[in-house]
């Protein structure tokens, strides 16, 4: 039976007593020593059984992550990479059912509603706790078309051909520090593939969960959707809260092919002590539809601006991007549109929230290449402060090589009014319910975008958030 | 019904500046109340003072509903005991439903004791009592869905300060220019829409310009405010005199409080 651990108030960030802050006791059958070199990345790949070439990329990643420096722009990284865990091995195995999952863990997930949601509108499930993905389901009739869902390692193991061909391809190691860091010591991930025409009703969902202390979380997606295939995968992530400073630094990359559709989902709320520094970037080719949804909440520091890169006529990229930062959280994400071919459109929405002195910056790229004429990007980033120690910043990029472009910039940047605040309260709402109300409203715009079961779960997220607000 | 909202030698101030100098009202559940005067002279400024606006400090008097000293509490616990301003300039909230603001508020006025968190009311029956309560104000059911008072036109801004009047029920309601920025027939609307939900249960104070709405809403009381106080008081036909003869009269009578206007509006622009 799991015992968990309930977490002293005193040690509490005013926001982040809720459900997720639970900590499992669990007996992992491995765990790496803390630090990271070759030794380290070696045994990763020895544990794993990997081709050679597999543990290669590894070993040459780690080099490059060596020899880049920490990046001089974004939040204040003062993390000790040495004093983190790369690997932790949970169970022995996947579980099929829940049954085959060990007790405490499946307890873990019972909490955070997956076998629930899995029931009722999911097509397909995988459930990593620290470094493996412990739990992994799919539609059989899904199956039976063709659609692969599982872990990367498994697909490692089971589709070479496809790994061999993508993986690394779109965020190569050498793209920044972090996917250099990922690529090294990378373990677990969603590894999807949509065969051609083929349309998945109802989303495919994975939960990463951090559980150990000073732990480091590093999943690999690779999301590959053929010709005219549909999907919308959604990713959840949660960790209780220690003093200690753990690292989640995922890699993602996603390929849709001519007139296909990938809607990704990232609904996060990170405790207040974990480094988010993530790459997610997708290629979308000839009138395909790329859309991140990217909700970006909890964190000590989050750096992540998920990409589209529009390569051939009539790809459309849509990225909305909500951050909310609240005390000792700072939140750099935003987005990034490249158009590489003519005839592509892209937007950005953008909505931040600070408060209780957190800090949200929106930093984003709108990019069009020689050649790339009659393009269209749009972008559109809101701030909302809700007090006077907390602070917003907008930095936005643009680089045009092209005559024939259009882009768009709008940003606000606006504090909840007193009069607002008054006209609220003069109705009988309290002055927590007033600000509440402001911003649920003031997100509304990106929250209708989601799946019913998401927008009440994002909802909820932001009350959380909003409790303790006032005084 | 004897329940009084009575208000005593109430001053208050805007950044420093004193715009009430003592305004003394005294008004019964069922009465309705006419309060007219010049631009500047301090009509908004009682309403938002009594409401509890942040920015209005008191600077001495007194506001008590039944004995409960208004003052102390803060405007959401005023709206609670049985308050209600109809905004002469209503704040838009954009991305908030005007259903799902006035269930939260309904709620709150209605169960005065209703913690934060706890249940609202049911939604089966706030939807039919609000459905109910648009169709007499003639609003299409679609208004509903808008978000609060983002996008509206002038006319539809008032309807949507009555409907919630409506929704509330308050004790007392205090309209400031409900009237303004409405065409001829909006205001018979308004005027007959707000007799028919006040009755004989809500004392009101209307502060208006013209006699329009006043039609159906025959006040009991007419006050004139002048330089931040209320200078003289009579029955529906001082309303009628002013409406028709305008404030030269007052002006003439009381030169004290006509200077203080005077050095009111020079002072700064009139906050009204």
């Amino acid at each position: 039976m799991a015992t968990d651990t309930p977490v002293s108030a005193e040690k509490e960030n005013i926001g982040e007593i809720n459900k997720y802050n639970f900590r499992t006791e669990t007996k992992e059958v491995f765990k790496a020593r803390k630090g990271l070199d070759a030794e380290i990345v070696a045994q990763i790949s020895d544990l794993k059984d990997e081709p050679d070439w597999m543990r290669q990329f590894r070993l040459d990643a780690l080099k490059v992550f060596e020899s880049k420096p920490m990046p001089n722009w974004g939040g204040d990284i003062s993390l000790d990479f040495q004093d983190v865990y790369y690997y932790l091995k949970p169970t022995d195995h996947q579980g099929k059912t829940w049954d085959d999952v060990p007790d405490e863990i499946k307890e873990t997930f019972d909490k955070l509603g997956i076998p629930e949601a899995e029931k009722k509108f999911l097509a397909g499930v995988k459930a990593q706790f620290e470094s493996e993905v412990v739990y992994g389901s799919l539609q059989e009739d899904l199956a039976k078309k063709g659609v692969i869902f599982t872990d990367t390692d498994t697909a490692v193991r089971e589709h070479p051909e496809l790994l061999r061909e993508y993986f690394g391809t779109i965020i190569p190691p050498s793209d920044n520090k972090f996917a250099a860091l990922n690529s090294a010591v990378w373990s677990g991930g969603s590894f999807i593939y949509v065969p051609p025409g083929v349309k998945i009703d109802f989303p495919l969902q994975a939960y990463f969960r951090i559980n150990a202390e000073s732990m480091g979380q590093f999943e690999r997606t690779l999301i590959i959707v053929d010709e005219g295939a549909e999907v919308h995968y959604v990713e959840g992530c949660t960790a209780p809260m220690y003093t200690t400073e753990s690292l989640h630094s995922a890699v993602v990359e996603v390929i849709v092919k001519r007139q296909g559709r990938c809607r990704y989902t990232t609904i996060q709320n990170w405790a207040n002590n974990i480094y988010n520094l993530v790459t997610k970037r997708a290629v979308a080719y000839e009138d395909a539809l790329m859309e991140w949804i990217d909700g970006n909440l909890g964190s000590k520091l989050t750096m992540k601006y998920p990409a589209v890169y529009m390569m051939e006529p009539g790809a459309r990229g849509e990225i909305l991007s909500i951050a909310f930062s609240s005390a000792g959280q700072h939140q750099d994400a935003g987005a990034k549109l490249v158009h590489c071919a003519p005839n592509t459109s892209g937007s950005i929405v953008s909505k931040s929230i600070s408060k209780n002195g957190g800090r949200s910056s929106y930093r984003g790229l709108c990019k069009a290449e020689r050649g790339a004429a009659q393009t269209k990007s749009n972008v559109v980033c809101d701030a909302l402060i809700l007090d006077p120690e907390s602070r917003s910043d907008t930095y936005p990029y643009i680089e045009i090589d092209e005559q024939d472009v259009s882009v768009g910039h709008e940003a606000s940047v606006s504090r909840i009014g007193e009069e607002q605040m008054f006209y609220l309260m003069s109705r009988g709402l309290t002055e927590a319910e007033a600000s509440t109300m402001i911003v649920n409203g003031f997100i509304e715009p990106l929250i209708k975008e989601l799946p019913m079961e998401y927008a009440v779960e994002m909802n909820r997220l932001i009350q959380l958030q909003m409790e303790g607000s006032v005084g | 019904m004897s329940e009084t909202l009575r208000i005593d030698g109430l001053r208050a101030a805007v950044e420093g500046k004193e715009i009430l100098t003592g305004v003394t009202l005294n008004i019964q559940r069922g009465e309705i109340h006419a309060l007219m005067g010049p631009n500047g002279s301090g009509k908004s400024t009682l309403g938002f003072a009594i409401m509890g606006h942040p920015a209005y400090e008191v600077t001495g008097g007194s506001v008590h509903l039944d004995g409960v000293d208004l003052l102390e509490l803060d405007p959401d616990e005023r709206a609670r005991a049985g308050v209600f301003l109809a905004f002469q300039r209503p704040m838009a909230i954009p991305g908030v439903k005007m259903a799902d603001f006035l269930r939260h508020a309904t709620t709150n006025v209605r169960n005065p004791e209703r913690k934060e968190g706890e249940d609202l009311i049911s939604m089966r029956e706030f939807r039919k009592e609000l459905r109910e309560k648009m169709e007499q104000l003639r609003m299409d059911p679609e208004f509903a869905r808008r978000y609060v008072n983002d996008g509206f036109s002038g006319g539809e801004m008032k309807r949507a300060e009555i409907l919630q009047m409506a929704m509330l029920r308050p004790k007392f309601a205090i309209l400031d220019e409900t009237d303004s920025g409405l065409d001829v027939d909006a205001v018979k609307l308004a005027s007959q829409s707000i007799a028919d939900i006040g009755g004989s249960e809500m004392g009101i104070l209307i502060i208006t310009h013209h006699d329009k709405l006043l039609e159906h809403n025959r006040p009991d009381f007419t006050h004139v405010m002048l330089g931040g106080r209320i200078v003289e008081s009579g029955g529906p036909e001082l309303a009628a005199e002013l409406h028709s003869q305008g404030y030269d009269r007052i002006r003439e009578k009381y030169p004290e409080a006509a200077a203080a206007e005077l050095a009111m509006q020079e002072e700064a622009a009139p906050v009204s």
